[in-house]
C-alpha cells in the first residue's frame, strides 16, 4: 500500500530566481534603522519580537495577536519587518522554503523572509497585511518546534478539565464544528492549528493565534494532550480504535510541514511515530450534535 | 534476467511498528507501509544479496507461494520503492550506503 503524503508543502523551490541567488536579494535588510517600533508575540512560549518602522502595522500586529503579546521584552528571535508597497503582492503563489547555510529561507509571492537561527535573527518583506507575517510565524514555528520533538497540526483542541484534546482532520472534516459545540467549561486554544510540544516525558497543546472559520484567536493557555481524536462526520457519535500504522499516518497527514529539507522530513517522521506511541489516538466519528462532547474525556 | 542487488536509501526514515515497516521518503515525503513479506525484503536489502537469493531464501522459505510468483511480486515491489528512490537496484553488489539507518539499528 503507498500514499503520497497531501503535506502543505508545496512543489520544490527554485534555487535561484532570474539567475540570481536569494540570499543578494535582501534589500538591505541588514541595516537597521533607528525609528525601531517592537511588538513581542509569544506563541507556545517562543517570544518572538516583530521590529517594525510603522505605525499603523505595529497597532495591526498588537491587535491582531493581542492574547499573545508578551510583556515581557526577552524574545528568543527577532524580525525585522520591511514594508513593500501595496502592488508587491501574488497571494496564489506557492510557498516554498529552503535552507542554505544555517540560513532559512522563505517565499511566496506575497512575502520574502530570511531567518538565521544561530543569530536568532530574521527579515520580512512583505505589504502591510496580516496575513503574510501569520504564514512566516507558522513556519518558523514548525522549525521551532520539528527541532524539539513538535509540530503544528491541522486540527481544533481545548482543554477540559485540565486535560487537551485534539481534534484532527482535512478540511470540511470538522473541526470547527467540534469547537462551536464545545461546552461553556472547555477552553478552545484553537479551530485550526493546534500547536504540539514535546515537555519531559509528556506532550502539552499551546492555544495559537491560527484561527480557522470561527476567525477569533485561541485562549493562550496549555495543558497537557489526553488524546487526539481524528474526525469523521457519521450517523452516530462513537470512539473507534485505529491501528497504529494508520494512526501514524493519518497524524502525518495532517502535521505542518513546509520545508522540502531531507533532515526536516526525518525529524517530522521520527516526532510522529514518538507522539503516537505517547498519546492515545482514536477515530471519533460524531453528528453535528454536542452530546459528542460527553464521549470525550 | 540480470540479476538485481537492492539496498535501502539514507535519504528515507524508517520504522517497524506491530509487523509493518514503515518507510518514509526524506525526498518527497512518500509514506509507505510495508506488509510482513515486503518487509522481509526490506529488511534483506543489504545490497549484496540477489534479490533472487531475497526471494528464495526469504520469502518462498517463510510464506506459502512458489518462487515464480515469490519473484514477479518482489520485482514490482522493488521497481515501485526504486522510483521513489527509497531503495536503490544495482546490477552488481554494493556496500551499504549508510546503516545507521537500518531498521534493525533503530
Amino acid at each position: 500500500m503507498t500514499t503520497a503524503l497531501a503535506t502543505t508543502e508545496k512543489g520544490t523551490v527554485p534555487g535561484e530566481i532570474g539567475g540570481t541567488p536569494i540570499a543578494v536579494r535582501s534589500h538591505g535588510l541588514s541595516f537597521r534603522r533607528p525609528n525601531w517600533l517592537s511588538v513581542v508575540i509569544a506563541i507556545g512560549g517562543v517570544p518572538v519580537r516583530v521590529n517594525t518602522t510603522d505605525q499603523d502595522f505595529l497597532e495591526m500586529l498588537r491587535s491582531r495577536y493581542a492574547g499573545f503579546v508578551s510583556a515581557e521584552s526577552h524574545a528568543e528571535f527577532d524580525f525585522d519587518v520591511d514594508l513593500a508597497p501595496p502592488a508587491f503582492s501574488d497571494p496564489d503563489a506557492d510557498v516554498s522554503v529552503t535552507r542554505r547555510s544555517g540560513r532559512w529561507c522563505m517565499e511566496r509571492g506575497d512575502f520574502r523572509a530570511e531567518w538565521e537561527p544561530a543569530a536568532r535573527r530574521g527579515t520580512i518583506h512583505q505589504t502591510a497585511n496580516p496575513y503574510s507575517i501569520d504564514a512566516v510565524l507558522r513556519i518558523v514555528h514548525t522549525l521551532v518546534l520539528a527541532k524539539q520533538g513538535g509540530f503544528l497540526l491541522h486540527a481544533s483542541s481545548a482543554i477540559r478539565n485540565g486535560k487537551a484534546f485534539l481534534f484532527s482532520g482535512v478540511s470540511g472534516a470538522g473541526k470547527t464544528t467540534i469547537s462551536r459545540l464545545a461546552p461553556p467549561d472547555a477552553t478552545l486554544l484553537t479551530d485550526e492549528i493546534s500547536y504540539v510540544r514535546r515537555e519531559g516525558n509528556r506532550y502539552m497543546a499551546y492555544g495559537t493565534p491560527f484561527a480557522g472559520e470561527l476567525a477569533r484567536a485561541g485562549e493562550n493557555q496549555r495543558a497537557p494532550i489526553t488524546a487526539l481524536f481524528l474526525l469523521e462526520k457519521g450517523l452516530q457519535n462513537g470512539i473507534q480504535p485505529i491501528g497504529a500504522t494508520e494512526a501514524i499516518q493519518r497524524l502525518l497527514r495532517n502535521i505542518l510541514f513546509f520545508a522540502h529539507d531531507p533532515e526536516l522530513v526525518k525529524l517530522v517522521f521520527q516526532s510522529a511515530c514518538e507522539f503516537a506511541g505517547s498519546v492515545p489516538i482514536h477515530r471519533l466519528v460524531f453528528v453535528p450534535d454536542q452530546r459528542v462532547w460527553d464521549i470525550i474525556r | 534476467m540480470a540479476e538485481k542487488y537492492i539496498s535501502r536509501s539514507s535519504a528515507i526514515a524508517a520504522r517497524m511498528l506491530g509487523g509493518e515497516m514503515m518507510v518514509m521518503s526524506a525526498v518527497d515525503s512518500t509514506f509507505f507501509t510495508l506488509n510482513e513479506v515486503a518487509s522481509a525484503i526490506w529488511q534483506a536489502a543489504d545490497g549484496r544479496t540477489p534479490l533472487s537469493e531475497i526471494v528464495a531464501a526469504k520469502i518462498c522459505q517463510e510464506f506459502d507461494v512458489d518462487r515464480e510468483r515469490a519473484q514477479r511480486g518482489a520485482d514490482r515491489f522493488v521497481d515501485e520503492l526504486s522510483q521513489h528512490g527509497i531503495l536503490l537496484v544495482s546490477g552488481q553488489p554494493v556496500e551499504e550506503t549508510d546503516s545507521s539507518l537500518s531498521p534493525e539499528s533503530r
